[in-house]
């Protein structure tokens, strides 16, 4: 697993990198928000997870999407709004989605996705399905009225859904300070009598244990809990973001945090992997990445034909 | 007998149970709808006969709730909410536009939504601004939703079998003055599909487009002007979104004047669209007279009864219309 773990961060950052030259090179339309540098917590917490369990995610959704499983080259697709894209060019970045592999969508409301996650469990429990749900969200989301919602209707209800909080520390360009009464957003859990769990975003093997505590502890019937997750944004908070609002100091003590690097130091010094394994891997996702990349640019763009398509299932209603 | 006698809640009530019955993944959510039955009563009997777990008592959270309804009709559940007052969904307005409305296209058809949100709306009761509005036209303007509004209790079971059937998100608005408003209704289950008009009443010489509660309205004024020798077609969209235009133009070819009524404020109203529509056809060609719209006040509603009855639209405001289709003929 904790080679897993590795190879998943490795290729999020890998295709992360890759967002950010793309976007930086004039291919990408509206925004994209990298997640490089919170590699961590989509890989510890989607490593928990079965193929069936469900994820919601943010606007920062390429990590998770590629921790469920999703290939590289109807991601990239899809960022370039190609017809071969994930959601076939009708989303973009923040609108990935892959049903099938249980990952139900990023979402451009900040903590939007939060009650819908909700909801899949509360799906599963009427189903009398044995899966779970994951919401991944920002620390600005939990200053949303949806997400307190959400998990008090969790909480009452006792529905099998992780509540899963990537504190960065910073919503856009306001620090968390400046947004929350109660920084320590930890204690949030409390006010809803569920289980919270605070843990360095960055050590992803802590992240692991303590979302399989939580997915574990939903499967059996008892309910969500809070995971608050402790990572740093490398980047602005979209790609070109300028920045310029925490200081250097800041930014370098959490540079040498990266969730790879400490996962690279801990497989070596315990002999789980050599160098040279570990160069292997980062090949061959550069490999990957490259010709994921390559696929994505040659493909068709969306006919205007389907502009009209997929509003409504089954018949499109009078024209 | 061949019909039921039952008021509009009592056949909501009906076609919910029939729903849950038939099909073990729909579950009704809302406020107090459990053993209280629901604000209106109109749950009654169903927590007692299909328990806690189809019938699910919710906090007031209505982003939540709903918001979960998408995420449990994503799963393959049928949730069918109530939203007690239609004015609330002003608090949910993300999840149903930003979220429910939108799922299906955003990911490129992998998924839909089914889910129903039933909400109960119409001024005339001394409710006030906040619990009395008529929203439709916001419904109708999202594509991605599906808007419908009984006028019967009939209507309103077929209706929402056909409704809680659709695989899209479906907004069934139904007016609280209807609610203990009774009426025959078939004794089997018999779903009316979506975006297919009802012609109320047969006429020749002005046709009056009426939804919800003033369908009886503009029947009472159709009756009203037949003593005159006006014979008034009167049709009920029952569906606002998928719209059965056809229908509509069809009946304005035939008598050359229109007449919109409904209780939602004129402008920008569901009133507006059909005489849009007419205005961008063939049908045009046909009218002898301009389009008259009837329509609530232009004003939030206000409390005391002797303001709120010049609010809502009446029998005398459809008639006059009528006669001005009559009156200012240039055909």
């Amino acid at each position: 697993m904790d080679l897993e773990l590795y190879r998943t961060m490795v290729a999020i950052r890998t295709f992360e990198l890759r967002v950010r030259d793309l976007s930086a090179q004039g291919f990408l339309r509206g925004s994209a928000h990298v997640a490089i540098g919170q590699e961590g917590a989509a890989a510890g917490v989607c490593g928990a997870l079965t193929p069936e369990d469900a994820v919601t995610s943010t606007h920062r959704p390429h990590g998770h999407a590629i921790a469920k499983g999703l290939p590289f080259a109807p991601l990239f697709a899809e960022l370039l709004g190609r017809a071969t894209g994930v959601c076939h060019g009708k989303g973009g970045s923040m609108h990935l989605a892959d049903t099938a592999r249980g990952f139900l969508g990023a979402n451009g409301i900040v903590g939007g996705g939060v009650p819908i996650a909700v909801g899949a469990a509360l799906g599963f429990q009427q189903l009398g399905q044995p899966h779970v749900a994951v919401a991944f969200f920002g620390d600005g989301a939990t200053n949303q009225g949806a997400f307190h919602e959400s998990l008090n209707l969790a909480s009452v209800w006792r529905l099998p859904v992780l509540f899963v909080c990537e504190n960065n520390r910073m919503g856009l360009s306001t620090p968390i300070e400046a947004a929350s009464a109660e920084p320590d957003l930890v204690k949030r859990a409390v006010a809803y009598r569920i289980p919270g769990r605070h843990i360095d975003g960055t050590d992803v093997r802590a992240v692991y244990q303590a979302a399989h505590t939580g997915v574990d502890a939903a499967r059996r019937g008892e309910g969500p809990s809070l995971l608050v997750l402790d990572v740093y944004r490398h980047e602005g908070h979209f790609t070109g973001d300028p920045m310029g609002f925490r200081s250097q100091a800041e930014e370098a003590a959490w540079r040498d945090r990266d969730p790879i690097a400490r996962q690279r130091t801990y497989l070596l010094a315990n002999g789980l992997a050599t160098e040279a394994d570990l160069e292997q891997i980062q090949a061959t996702l550069a490999r990957q990445v490259d010709a994921a990349v390559a696929t994505a640019l040659a493909a068709p763009e969306p006919d205007p034909t389907q502009l009209l398509t997929d509003i409504y299932a089954a018949g499109e209603g009078v024209r | 007998m061949a019909e039921l006698h039952l008021t509009m809640a009592e056949a909501i009530n009906l076609a919910l149970a029939e729903a849950l019955e038939q099909d073990p993944r729909l579950f009704l959510m809302g406020e107090d709808i459990g053993e209280a039955g629901g604000y209106f009563g109109v749950t009654r009997g169903l927590y007692q006969r299909f328990g806690a777990r189809r019938v699910r008592n919710t906090p007031i959270s209505e982003a939540g709730f709903i918001g979960a309804a998408v995420g449990a009709a994503m799963v393959g559940a049928r949730p069918v909410v109530e939203l007690m007052y239609a004015d609330f969904v002003t608090v949910a307005m993300d999840q149903l536009v930003n979220q429910a409305a939108k799922m299906r296209y955003m990911f490129g058809g992998q998924v839909s939504v089914p889910l129903v949100l039933r909400a109960a709306f119409g001024a005339g009761r001394g409710n006030a601004a906040q619990h009395s509005q008529s929203l439709e036209a916001w419904f109708c303007h999202i594509p991605g939703l599906k808007v419908v509004m009984p006028s019967s209790p009939a209507d309103a079971r077929g209706l929402l079998a056909s409704a809680i059937q659709d695989e899209n998100p479906v907004i069934f608005l139904e007016n609280k003055h209807l609610y203990q408003e009774a009426g025959p209704v078939p004794r089997e289950r018999e779903p009316i599909p979506l975006g297919v008009a009802d012609v109320k009443r047969q006429g020749s010489d002005v046709t009056v487009v009426a939804t919800g509660r003033q369908v009886q309205i503009a029947l009472d004024a159709a009756e009203c002007l037949a003593a005159e020798g006006i014979e008034v077609e009167v049709i009920d969209p029952r569906t606002l979104w998928p719209l059965d235009a056809e229908a509509i133009l069809r009946s304005v070819k035939k008598t050359g004047r229109l007449v919109t009524v409904h209780e939602a404020v004129k402008r920008f109203g569901f009133g507006a669209e059909v005489a849009a529509l007419v205005a961008e056809s063939d049908a045009v060609a046909a009218l002898k007279a301009p389009i008259q719209r009837v329509a609530g006040a232009e004003s939030p509603v206000p409390f005391s009864q002797a303001l709120e009855n010049h609010y809502l639209p009446d029998v005398a405001q459809v008639v006059a219309a009528c006669r001005r289709t009559l009156a200012n003929s240039h055909k």
